[in-house]
């Protein structure tokens, strides 16, 4: 018991440290990146950073730049992937109460729009007189990846570390890969994306998904540009509940942001399943069945918009919990 | 080149329909350009805004296009199967019908592509095909054979038109020069000696022999694109097979038609005979009890076995709320109707079977659609979505528009190469009514039987 804490510990650690690294090495980045930039006024809002020699500074924000998707890396790279890296996620469905703040997360941090979910939460019944319970969905980065499988120009490929993406650039839009995704998992550009001016014309890249192209498919790709810069997906982290564990398999290691804990031993402890397990697609997803819940699942329903509403309204009815009202 | 008593007739009698593109064919012509001119808007405009002016979503990403696809390269059948298999049995009465069957083939096997390109996102990188191809795409597969199997039925075409060039060449037709050329180079010096002869039978034999497997395979590695992915409806053993069979079973049908339309236009009734109806019908009959097992094997399993996600589709397919009605008629006009007027002495007329060939051909469309819909309206996880376009499929005016443009683009393809081309092959028919008896004399006996 103690040695598994001990390496908890350490994964944690671990962990930090690669967090502080990229903390520091964004700020350095940032810094040149505003000594080179035109002049702005102070703002007079002080931000507190770490230097690379430890210490604590406090700056103006206007010196900051704001640099997002920083991590452009080669075509080539982006299709090796991160050395030694094997990302997982566990989804644990007892706390999800859905309370929508993971596809916000990802839509902004994606630059989309409303209507095209790259990570969706739907109201799940297993059998007729089970319960309901909400249940997130990203992509399951498969380790036998039926998409990968169709597609005719290699566009969308599997990664060393796991991950499954998607090179728009060379994309043809034959949709055959969503015809043979079970999940449904990947959306297609039915009409040029609506972006803003500077991110349209920034330079893509795999691992960032961004810009999106006009006919061609796209899906969530576990944000492998924050993995680099040492950050969880921006779904982990805007969870409230600590839902989504993200880490690295080969680590042994996940965390929801407020919590850093063994894989294995959460798989094991929590009765992980996989979705779908009979269709041998091999899913990197787990999830955490959904027992002891802390939230009744009509909490994630009365608070939605009402075009949300509609999406589950079949559901709930079905399952009495619209009357109880 | 010399014709005999037979041959003359036969080509004095089609001799106007080559040399003239009458009023007639101007006519249809301008018709069918007209839709073809209205299917290249659609698809303008598809290429300009996206294929959000499509009726294909998220869910349903393929549609008409895709049904369309299948429904062509299924039709060239009628050139490749029916016409290889018969010169491979050494079928005498398949002569007369050789040339309308092959020309079916390599029209629709230029149309069927098409469609599928229609699908496609990003036309702007089909090269990428070429460039980065991965063999273990079924897509690959299908590039591959298409493109093979298009090739071969190009050349058991030609094979079959050289001997004919010659005559139309030798024959002082009243064409323009650049005709009278074109046949001249078409025909490769053909004089009809014994060694070129003997070459040309050897290569339809070969061609004969090889156009059979490559059909079958184009087919097959067709309907694996569905059948590899893990989708009900699709994920099934048995479409390989399944896809062939439907698809030489829509080949006779509209080669049946042709011939109907053929006969009717140009008078043709001592060549195409009631009895290449009547055979053709019975090879429509029994190919139709074999689609009719395929069928009923398929849902039968799917049904009895009753798993949830096979459920779901079978249920739509069963209801008449969703797709019952469409169900119903795919398998009554495609399987049922078919055998029964074929099966039935009085109704086994010319006229019937190619109005049963109408139907049959229909069915099998709306047969294509039912594979690809119902399954892709049926995703494993709930859609639990608010957008009814994203929910259910249905086409938009542009899908229709460029699917009769395809259509028109069929029937213009066939007017032009009937203007070029006997319908009814000069040179195959020597051979055969030397030995054989009078025309009359087989309608009599078909008629008594």
């Amino acid at each position: 018991m103690k040695k598994e804490e001990e390496i908890s510990n350490k994964a944690r650690r671990d962990f930090l440290k690669t967090t502080a690294i990229a903390t520091i090495a964004a700020t350095a980045c940032g810094s040149l990146a505003c000594s080179c930039s035109s002049k702005k006024a102070n703002v007079g809002e002080k931000v507190k950073l770490l230097s690379p020699d430890g210490e604590i500074v406090e700056i103006d924000s206007s010196y900051l730049n704001h640099q997002e998707h920083m991590a452009i890396v080669s075509k080539l790279e982006a299709r090796e992937g991160i050395a030694g890296k094997k990302f997982v996620m566990v989804v644990d469905l007892s706390r999800c109460k859905n309370a929508r703040k993971c596809v916000a997360a990802c839509q902004k941090w994606h630059y989309r729009t409303e209507d095209k979910e790259w990570l969706t939460v739907k109201l799940m019944k297993d059998s007729e007189e089970g319960a309901p319970y909400w249940f997130p969905k990203q992509c399951f980065h498969c380790d036998n990846p039926p998409c990968v499988k169709v597609c005719p120009v290699d566009a969308t490929f599997k990664r060393q570390d796991g991950l499954v993406l998607i090179d728009n650039e060379r994309c043809i839009g034959c949709k055959f890969c969503m015809a043979a995704c079970p999940y449904s998992t990947r959306v297609f550009n039915w009409s040029e994306p609506e972006l803003p001016f500077d991110i349209k014309h920034q330079q893509y890249s795999p691992e960032t998904g961004i810009p999106g192209k006009v006919g061609t498919v796209e899906k969530c790709d576990f944000c492998p540009d924050r993995s680099r810069e040492g950050l969880l997906p921006p779904c982990v982290e805007a969870c409230p509940n600590g839902v989504f564990y993200f880490g690295d398999e080969n680590e042994d290691t996940v965390s929801n942001g407020d919590e850093t804990v063994s894989f294995s031993q959460l798989i094991k402890d929590r009765a992980a399943y996989r979705f779908q397990e009979e269709l041998g697609t091999k899913p990197r997803v787990y999830y955490l069945p959904p027992k002891d819940r802390q939230f009744p699942v009509e909490r994630g329903y009365e608070n939605l918009p009402d075009n949300l509403k509609e999406r589950f309204k079949d559901v709930m009815e079905e399952s009495n919990l619209l009357e109880k009202k | 080149m010399e014709l005999n008593k037979y041959q003359q007739e036969l080509f004095d009698h089609q001799r106007p329909v080559i040399e003239k593109y009458g009023r007639r064919a101007w006519g249809w012509s301008i018709f069918y350009l007209l839709w073809i001119g209205l299917g290249g808007y659609a698809l303008y405009l598809q290429v300009i805004k996206g294929h959000k002016i499509t009726g294909m979503r998220d869910n349903v990403v393929w549609g008409l296009y895709i049904a369309n696809f299948i429904f062509f390269i299924g039709i060239s059948y009628a050139g490749a199967v029916i016409s290889g298999i018969l010169h491979i049995l050494k079928v005498e009465w398949r002569k007369p019908i050789i040339r309308i069957a092959e020309m079916i083939t390599v029209i629709s096997t230029i149309i069927g592509p098409i469609f599928i390109l229609l699908c496609i996102g990003r036309l702007d990188r089909l090269h990428h095909l070429f460039l980065y191809p991965r063999l273990q795409s079924p897509i690959t597969w299908d590039v591959l054979a298409i493109l093979t199997y298009f090739a071969g039925s190009v050349i058991f075409l030609y094979l079959a038109l050289i001997k004919d060039f010659a005559i139309y060449r030798d024959a002082n037709l009243k064409v323009p020069k650049w005709k009278q050329k074109m046949y001249k180079i078409l025909a490769i010096g053909y004089k009809g000696t014994p060694s070129q002869k003997r070459h040309i039978s050897i290569s339809m034999n070969l061609m004969a022999i090889m156009i059979v497997p490559l059909a079958i395979i184009v087919h097959s590695v067709l309907s694996w694109i569905f059948g590899m992915t893990l989708r009900p409806g699709w994920h099934s053993t048995i479409f390989g097979p399944y896809f062939v069979l439907a698809a030489i079973y829509s080949g006779t049908g509209v080669l049946i038609m042709a011939m109907w339309v053929y006969r009717k236009m140009y008078k043709l009734n001592s060549y195409l005979q009631d009895k290449h109806f009547i055979y053709l019908g019975y090879i429509m009959m029994i190919l139709g009890a074999a689609y009719g097992y395929f069928t009923f094997s398929e849902y039968l399993t799917g049904w009895y076995g009753s798993e949830k996600w096979d459920s779901e589709v079978i249920g739509k397919l069963f209801n008449p709320a969703e797709y019952g009605w469409w169900f119903l008629f795919a398998n009554v006009a495609g399987i049922i109707l078919p055998i029964l007027i074929v099966a039935i002495p009085k109704t086994r007329t010319p006229n019937l079977i190619a109005i049963a060939s109408f139907f049959m051909v229909l069915a099998l469309w709306v047969k294509r659609y039912l594979i690809i819909v119902p399954t892709l309206e049926s995703p494993l996880l709930p859609m639990q979505d608010t957008r009814p376009e994203f929910v259910k499929y249905s086409a938009t005016w542009v899908e229709w528009a460029l699917t009769f443009a395809g259509i028109a683009t069929f029937f213009l393809f066939f007017t032009i190469m009937s203007k070029f081309v006997t319908i009814i092959p000069i040179s195959e028919f020597a051979d055969k009514e030397k030995k054989s008896e009078p025309v009359p004399e087989i309608q009599k006996e078909i008629a008594t039987e």
